[in-house]
């Protein structure tokens, strides 16, 4: 029996490993797409996640909105905020420097942590999960059917963005722009708007990473930081640009995080993933799926 | 050092003389204790992303840990404050050591997210390691400074203290900053293939100022703990790191006068307008402390895209455009 209860217990972490690292890897996914085009780490990556989250939570508590049409809005406000976001304070700047872009993404990122504290409060706010709370029963561990509604989204996104960046015209201009940008304008792409299209996917899947997560979590304004540096953490982790990486990188994160939880201290939880991205960036900042020789082309 | 920096100096010593006569109130000349911290923060800050040209996000944790090194030494060792201030200073130069020599090996945004994770983590242990932080409810009693024989157990002379220390850190920094480490730092700052092609030690110098800007915030953190005689880990958190590179970035990171002016207007610029709206109370607009994160990021915002530079630049530029005009009516009277 304690032999069996372990295992469970073991399949229970990972069960919750991998709903926490589904939302790492659809971050790490939002940091790659605005990577790739424009060589920027975007910190306001978290906060698109926390205003999916609290917008979702206005539509279907306060207006009560069934969850699809809510979700749709909901991508479509984040999106238009992340397209914002690109079009006043990305685009205007004129030749800047590392130093200046991240001060500007930081900047935005304060304004939308402020700007949700003004709408939404300080306080954490619940949703309602997409389908019932009745937990399925896996040998003996139980998972939530709101977990797997992430695990599928994730593999929704996965499968939708293979499609589009390998087989649609608009897909291959945004790879053709983040492997050789003026070699891409000079073939007929207009690499601005490039730019713009991956701030709006960046900020869209965001917003569905924020709105599956926050029946689980209980979304507040002040969430975004965290889950923006273990987001990149999985980037970092996966290889930066590498979209495959991430979401491998991201589900590894969330286990070793909830194994770390389960078996050392619950405490330092939120440690460990931090702690993996600080020694991977020490060690290997091309991360464990980049290679080594397409890393040296990019500035650390 | 040009001369100009010593007139700063002595300018801020006066205007620092004077203003508890200007100022009665206690809960001002409080702001003011808190303002003179973060400037010594910031200082320091400044340091390391104007002349070395680096970021760091995770600078609230160097801050914290001065605190909690004066907190736990004097409550629990019942050190000294000042050897506990000593230690702590110490203490977080040598974490600044360990995670500078690795992290500063990154550029751009992977130093950004390093520090920045760094500092997370320093807040969760903050939070997590009851036993020796107290957790979420802190450590109180923690005893005063006595300066000299002096209790500094009020308000106005730990607020004359604070800015004494300050203008000794400013001193400290100028000197530094007209010195041949100045000098290679600058040449970092502009480029780094180019300065240690000519001989500069780039990666020591970069480690040099990283420890010496978490020596300023650890002084400042012990400082803190020492005023208030309270602390817990809600100050020290990644949202203060990210406000003092608020204030260093819309102060003018490329110069300590900029870093300064940052601090000063950011730290007493929420208290100014609740302040203003009190005043102004009937119109119906009531300014809260909400607000504080959407006038920090709308300010760090403007002051990026439109004057890089900072305030301190654009205080110039108004300076050169008057002199400017003067010139011209000179001229015209004259011909």
């Amino acid at each position: 029996m304690s032999s069996g209860g372990s295992f469970t217990d073991l399949l229970q972490f990972i069960f919750m490993g991998l709903q926490r690292g589904s939302i790492y890897a659809m971050v790490a996914m939002g940091f790659n797409m605005i990577y790739n085009s424009t060589g920027i780490i975007n910190l306001a990556q978290g906060e698109f996640v926390v205003l999916g989250g609290l917008m979702m939570v206005t539509l279907t508590m306060g207006l009560n909105l069934s969850i699809p049409f809510a979700l749709m809005i909901t991508v479509i406000f984040v999106t238009v905020i992340g397209i914002l976001m690109e079009r006043f304070t990305i685009n205007p700047v004129k030749s800047p420097t590392v130093l200046r872009l991240i001060i500007i993404t930081v900047a935005v990122s304060i304004l939308l942590k402020g700007v949700a504290m003004c709408f939404w409060g300080k306080e954490s706010h619940y949703m309602r999960h997409f389908t019932g709370t009745e937990p399925f029963e896996i040998m003996g561990a139980t998972i939530l059917p709101q977990t797997l509604w992430i695990i599928g989204i994730l593999l929704v996104i996965v499968v939708g963005f293979a499609l589009f960046f390998n087989f649609t015209m608009t897909g291959k201009s945004m790879r053709a722009c983040s492997i050789n940008r003026d070699a891409a304008r000079l073939a007929g792409i207009n690499d601005r708007n490039m730019v713009m299209l991956s701030f709006a996917l960046s900020a869209g899947i965001g917003a569905v990473a924020g709105s599956i997560i926050t029946p689980i979590i209980q979304m507040d304004y002040a969430r975004g930081a965290l889950l923006g540096i273990k987001g990149f953490g999985a980037a970092v982790v996966g290889g930066l640009g590498n979209s495959f990486g991430a979401v491998v990188a991201g589900l590894l994160i969330g286990i070793v995080e909830a194994l770390g939880g389960g078996y050392i201290s619950t405490h330092y939880m939120d440690a460990f993933a931090l702690l993996i991205l600080l020694v991977v960036l020490f060690i290997r900042p091309s991360g464990i799926f980049g290679s080594r020789e397409a890393s040296r082309l990019k500035e650390f | 050092m040009d001369h100009r920096n010593y007139i700063g100096l002595v300018i801020i010593a006066v205007i620092i003389a004077f203003i508890p006569t200007l100022v009665k109130n206690d809960y001002y000349i409080g702001i003011l204790v808190f303002t003179a911290l973060n400037c010594l923060t910031a200082l320091g800050l400044c340091l390391l992303m104007g002349y070395a040209g680096q970021i760091s996000l995770g600078h609230a944790a160097f801050f914290g840990l001065g605190a909690y090194s004066t907190a736990i030494l004097t409550v629990n060792l019942g050190w000294s404050p000042w050897i506990a201030m000593g230690a702590g200073a110490c203490l977080t130069a040598v974490i600044a050591l360990i995670i500078g020599v690795p992290a500063l090996r990154l550029k751009g945004h992977y130093l950004a997210m390093a520090t920045l994770g760094f500092g997370a983590i320093v807040n969760i242990v903050f939070v997590a390691a009851v036993g020796l932080t107290g957790g979420p409810s802190g450590i109180s009693g923690i005893p005063q400074l006595n300066f000299l024989g002096i209790e500094l157990n009020t308000d106005k002379s730990f607020f004359y203290f604070s800015w004494a220390v300050v203008i000794l850190g400013l001193f400290l920094a100028l000197n530094l900053i007209h010195s041949r480490v100045g000098r290679g730092l600058r040449a970092i700052h502009d480029s780094q293939e180019a300065a240690s092609s000519l001989g500069v030690n780039t990666s020591k110098y970069k480690i040099k100022i990283f420890v010496l800007s978490a020596a300023y915030a650890s002084v400042a953190g012990s400082l803190y703990a020492s005023f208030i005689n309270y602390i817990d880990p809600g100050p020290f958190d990644v949202m203060h790191s990210v406000l003092l590179v608020v204030m260093v970035a819309v102060g003018g990171m490329h110069n300590i006068w900029g870093a300064m002016i940052g601090a000063v207007l950011l730290s007493i610029l929420p208290e100014f307008l609740s302040a203003l709206s009190d005043y102004f109370g009937g119109i119906g607009i009531a300014y809260k402390s909400d607000y504080d994160m959407l006038i920090y990021g709308g300010i760090l915002l403007v002051i990026m895209l439109f004057l890089p530079g900072g305030l301190y630049e654009g205080i110039q530029r108004l300076l050169q455009a008057s002199r400017n005009l003067i010139n011209r009516f000179k001229m015209r009277a004259f011909s």
